[in-house]
């Protein structure tokens, strides 16, 4: 696989709603003011490579988003991110439980559920099919303290139950995937050909923390261009910042993207776990309080 | 009015939640990579006391409560309230029997006290960790005996009933630690 190095200070921001990129203003020597954004992952650059015929990559790089601070957050943190040309999300999962295991003490068995499946068990809510009224009261029911005066969407709420509920749980002892995420949360993965309702994404969670989250890729350009311009209109709808379409990267999706899985793995946590820390800032010299 | 952002939100900030000064005791950012960020925040209650949980929406904003905590002096009780001075300023406050709650068993003329203000009057009403008291009424004791082993109620002079040694009389000056409300020490009156 051949490592690459892809910009950090790149034209576009992201357009998820819920990841807000870091602005870089500067002067040029004529003085104009020029602006540009920190990539909050470098998926959109490796996925120009790899259309551009780059064949399998790596990367480890640091990335920044806004905002997020806290017990599992610094705002600068670093990814592993990997594309594997002709794997499906699950041969990668495979992948990753062999890479994981070879890091860690004691290799821990690997287990994989489905994210309908996890509700079902665990809450006995569909959440393909509950209303924002169901949700609301299985909250409430298990003790989600004041949920009934916040203003939360269909998946705002399944973030809620999933955040609260259901995660800390997960991969106490194991290597946990969680796959086949609602339709509504595909992100940038392709949905489930013989079943549309979900997608080809999934995440890895151990000792209840989330550490990856990869993508059986989408490579239609035009699907990827109405997602663009739904978390464009849900940023709107929010009033938060504008994220115009990385124009290039839909320009390299038209032009093709091999059939291929990618995942990002976050290695500070990854690091947590290995060494049993509570705190993020227990494996980061200068958390971004004392950068 | 001022207000704080969730991402300002960190132990002892105060802020006003139904219409009533807290304080938060711990803040937990909540957030999936892809997905909605929720603060997950412990609130002591000023006025009541009550810790509740609440959920917030990261980005959310709540305002903020005028609340301080000074050093003032315990002056005397009236009958209704308990007046307090600030050493420096020579300004009095009066507190309730509500703000003062258990402390009044151990306020004494002069000392000095954590006292918490919300919008200029006392809320919380904090004792000295360690107060010296007179005491006022106790069993006669065994003369003579220091060993320890046993003890009687006394009352002091604030009204406060502690547990007490047999060898302290009567008159006595006592050190009671305030905050589990047992005996130290004799003690010399200052």
């Amino acid at each position: 696989m051949l490592e690459v190095d892809t910009p950090h200070l790149g034209a576009f921001a992201n357009p998820d709603p819920h990841i807000e990129s870091l602005a870089v203003a500067w002067n040029d020597p004529g003085g104009a003011v020029c602006h540009g954004w920190l990539h909050t992952s470098p998926e959109f650059p490796m996925k120009r490579l790899l259309a551009a015929g780059s064949g399998s990559i790596y990367q480890v790089c640091k990335v920044f988003r806004a905002g997020e601070r806290g017990r599992l957050h610094n705002p600068e943190f670093t990814l592993l991110e990997w594309y594997r040309l002709g794997f499906d999300h699950h041969a990668l999962m495979d992948e990753m439980v062999e890479l994981i295991n070879s890091l860690l003490p004691t290799p821990r068995v690997a287990e994989r559920g489905s994210y309908r499946d996890l509700f079902l068990e665990r809450l006995s809510l569909d959440p393909l099919q509950a209303s924002a009224e169901e949700m609301r009261q299985v909250a409430l029911a298990h003790g989600v303290a004041s949920v009934e005066g916040l203003e939360l969407g269909r998946d705002d709420l399944l973030d809620l139950l999933f955040s609260y509920l259901i995660q800390p749980r997960l991969g106490r002892d194991t290597l946990c995937f969680v796959h086949a995420y609602p339709a509504s949360q595909a992100s940038l993965a392709r949905l489930e050909p013989e079943e549309p309702t979900v997608a080809r994404r999934f995440e890895l969670f151990m000792n209840g923390v989330e550490l990856a989250n990869g993508f059986h890729e989408l490579q239609d350009g035009t699907e990827q261009a109405e997602r663009f311009a739904e978390d464009l209109r849900r940023r709107e709808v929010k009033g938060q910042r504008p994220t115009p379409a990385d124009s290039r990267l839909l320009a390299a999706l038209d032009h093709g993207l091999p059939d291929c899985a990618g995942v990002a793995l976050g290695l500070e946590r990854l690091l947590m776990v290995i060494m049993g820390a509570e705190h993020i800032d227990e494996v980061i010299a200068f958390p971004s309080e004392r950068a | 009015m001022a207000s704080y952002s969730t991402s300002e939100f960190k132990g002892g900030l105060k802020i006003m939640l139904d219409g009533d000064p807290c304080s938060i005791i711990e803040n937990e950012f909540v957030k999936p990579g892809k997905g909605q960020a929720f603060n997950r925040v412990r609130i002591r209650n000023l006025k009541t006391g009550r810790v509740i949980e609440r959920t917030f929406k990261s980005g959310d904003s709540v305002e903020a409560a005028d609340v301080m905590e000074y050093n003032l002096q315990y002056l005397y009780n009236d009958g209704e309230f308990w007046h307090f001075m600030d050493p420096d300023s020579f300004e009095q406050y009066q507190a309730d029997a509500a703000a003062v709650g258990e402390s009044v068993n151990w306020l004494k003329d002069q000392d000095m006290c954590a006292v918490t203000l919300w919008n200029g009057t006392p809320l919380i009403v904090e004792p000295p960790n360690f107060v010296i008291l007179t005491i006022t009424e106790t069993d006669p004791g065994l003369k003579g005996d220091t060993s320890g082993g046993g003890n009687k109620p006394a009352t002091l002079e604030t009204g406060a009933v502690v547990k007490v040694p047999l060898f302290v009389q009567t008159g006595d000056v006592i050190k009671v630690d305030t905050r589990s409300g047992e005996y130290v020490s004799r003690a010399k009156e200052e």
